[in-house]
């Protein structure tokens, strides 16, 4: 960490509403004070997926209550805090200007700074909070930090920007990395990291040369997100919702080499080569395997067969995880990226951990996935993304920012 | 007693009121920006004033019923108002307003007052003005302006349906009026001093109508299996 911010913690109020969360969070610099999280998960469930207005709806009577929970878990008065951060894109219009709004209220009444960030920048900077890590490994870390070392498994990645590089031995690990000549004159300014993000509304892998001015696009989903398959596959196999887990489950007991399922955006022409990359050389696409499943399902119906629900959900989620995991560890190898941030809902899911485990291990890749609650959509990312913009002395947001539902991730602030 | 009063269910306004009167006011007829322009708006409003939360005696907002996306900006902006300077806050039904103003203009009998609630229905609700005041008798409601009571409209339901809605003859300029944050507050303030009654409602939002989701197939195949 360096010094100017160790000098300036600031007190940030974190506000999330771009799904069907209502999540409050505070933090102090890197430390997490207070994470409250309201779901509004279970009215989506007899749908199968989340339905905008009652997800907005949910934000608007959760807002104050989850609010002082926050506050009352951190122990700190709404005045004492320096500044209000929301997320304001991208994610569900309607239930963004609850967020927005209500920050903007918060704002205004008490003065403070508002910050309006970017909801996939806030998953990348949660990985600076929580463990026993705060952030900051090197010699002149002081001690009496709130959070204990007790949880080595999430300890904070190197993340760029702030802090300090422990791992400076990283390339070693690295098995040449094929770099472009715009990352590496990037590298060498600011080594970055990577991250994939994976969740019922996003699937992207970005990196991170700093969480404050410096975040790149590599790939992503050209059309569902890897959770919203899981979500419609699972409602094909009658499974039910939240698809992620309950697909993961299915699959303990399946044969993932029972079914062939294609792996999107594999074949040459779309990836082209590390020196010629094609047009999705990062790219995934989990429509066709969405179709491919409802065809295996219906061979058996017609056959008036039973379904093999198991073994359909190990060949599913084995395709996601395949594609998903392969795709992410060359992008980062291709990119020079020692290091690979694992956030968004589908972080919780076993084999997506174990098989991006393994590969990134093979690569010489460093893996951090923050706890799941860190994980999953929550107000102390935003909190701590606004914490990094405060402490670099990023301008303040106007009361006029509109909330972006596409809201690209280069824009880390409004 | 200083109430700050802010509604977001057709157009968007704000006013800061003394004792139930108007000291200053905004108010825009655009139906799209309200998460971006309201905020500001209040704020440049109790800037201007230079009132400070210590100072309000409560903060009012205006209930709906309205399209839901624009209606939350302003409740939402209003729980937090509220919430951060720690002071009451009151709803009011959003078609009061037109009703006071009809009222105020010395209506007579029963009379409708409606607002846009898209998808080719109003918002309605009947109120009564005589001798002895004026009152709510039935709704909010929303539906086709063809199906309301046979009654003198006001608002800019009458806009929108001239077919099937008609402005009392006192009031030709009635079918363009939006609810005014400015007459919840004077509303409000008679509410909280005791002078009426009935016209408080909780802070939350009058929608009238579900979420329209359905239920996919494959969901009730998953549910029956």
């Amino acid at each position: 960490m360096n010094a100017t911010a160790a000098a300036a913690e600031p007190l940030v109020l974190g506000i999330e509403t771009s799904c069907d969360e209502t999540g409050v969070g505070i933090v102090r610099g890197t430390r997490l004070l207070a994470n409250e999280v309201a779901s509004s998960m279970e009215e989506h469930v007899r749908f199968g997926g989340v339905i905008p207005e009652i997800a907005a709806r949910a934000h608007l009577e959760a807002f104050t209550p989850t609010l002082r929970k926050a506050l009352a878990t951190a122990g700190v008065q709404l005045q004492e805090v320096d500044a209000i951060a929301v997320t304001a894109g991208p994610g569900l219009a309607g239930a963004l200007m609850v967020g927005l709004s209500s920050a903007k209220g918060l704002a205004l009444a008490t003065g403070k700074p508002l910050y309006g960030i970017n909801h996939l920048v806030a998953h990348v900077a949660v990985g600076l909070l929580g463990g026993g890590d705060p952030g900051a490994p090197g010699p002149e870390e002081s001690g009496g930090t709130a959070v204990s070392g007790s949880t080595a498994s999430t300890a904070s990645p190197a993340l760029p920007g702030q802090w300090s590089r422990a791992k400076t031995g990283a390339g070693t690990r690295c098995s040449e990395p094929v770099e472009t000549g715009e990352s590496r004159r990037r590298s060498q300014a600011s080594p970055s990291i990577g991250a994939l993000l994976v969740s019922g509304g996003h699937t992207e892998i970005l990196r991170v040369g700093s969480l404050t001015d410096d975040v790149e696009l590599l790939g992503a989903t050209i059309d569902d997100a890897a959770g919203e398959a899981y979500d419609k596959t699972a409602r094909l196999l009658g499974l039910g919702y939240p698809g992620g887990p309950k697909i993961d489950a299915a699959a303990g007991e399946g044969d993932p080499t029972a079914f062939a399922f294609p792996r999107g955006l594999t074949r040459p022409k779309f990836e082209g080569t590390a020196e010629n990359p094609g047009k999705h050389r990062h790219n995934w696409s989990f429509s066709g395997l969405k179709t491919a499943v409802a065809r295996a399902v219906e061979q058996f119906q017609l056959a008036g067969l039973e379904v093999p629900v198991a073994d359909i959900a190990a060949s599913f989620q084995e395709a996601v995880v395949d594609v998903l995991t392969s795709k992410a560890v060359r992008a980062c190898q291709e990119h020079g990226l020692n290091t690979l941030l694992l956030g968004g809902g589908v972080a919780a899911n076993s084999r997506l951990r174990g098989l991006l485990a393994e590969r990134c291990a093979a690569a010489g890749i460093e893996l951090t996935v923050p706890p799941i609650p860190l994980c999953t959509d929550n107000g102390a990312m935003v909190a701590a993304l606004g914490a990094q913009l405060v402490a670099s002395g990023a301008r303040a947001s106007s009361l006029a920012i509109p909330a972006d539902s596409s809201l690209p991730v280069h824009r880390i602030s409004l | 007693m200083l109430l700050l009063s802010i509604d977001s269910s057709a157009g968007a306004s704000a006013a800061l009121t003394g004792d139930g009167e108007p000291l200053s006011s905004w108010q825009t007829e655009q139906t799209t920006s309200h998460a971006e322009v309201l905020a500001p708006a209040v704020h440049q409003l109790i800037s201007e004033a230079s009132v400070t939360g210590e100072e309000l005696g409560g903060v009012v907002v205006g209930a709906g019923p309205g399209p839901f996306t624009g209606l939350r900006v302003g409740l939402a902006l209003a729980h937090a108002l509220a919430e951060a300077w720690d002071k009451p806050l009151y709803g009011v039904c959003s078609l009061d307003s037109l009703a006071l103003r009809a009222t105020d203009a010395g209506i007579a009998g029963e009379f409708l007052v409606t607002t846009d609630a898209r998808r080719r229905e109003v918002y309605w609700a009947r109120y009564e003005s005589d001798d002895v005041g004026s009152r709510l008798i039935e709704g909010p409601f929303v539906g086709p302006a063809a199906e309301l009571p046979a009654l003198p409209a006001v608002g800019s339901g009458v806009q929108l349906y001239p077919q099937d809605l008609s402005v009392p003859e006192l009031l030709p300029d009635a079918a363009a009026w939006l609810p005014d944050a400015a007459e919840l507050g004077r509303l409000a303030h008679g509410a909280v001093t005791g002078e009426l009654t009935g016209v408080l409602c909780p802070p939350l939002p009058l929608y009238l109508r579900g979420s329209d989701a359905k239920v996919p197939q494959q969901m009730l195949k998953g549910a029956a299996s």
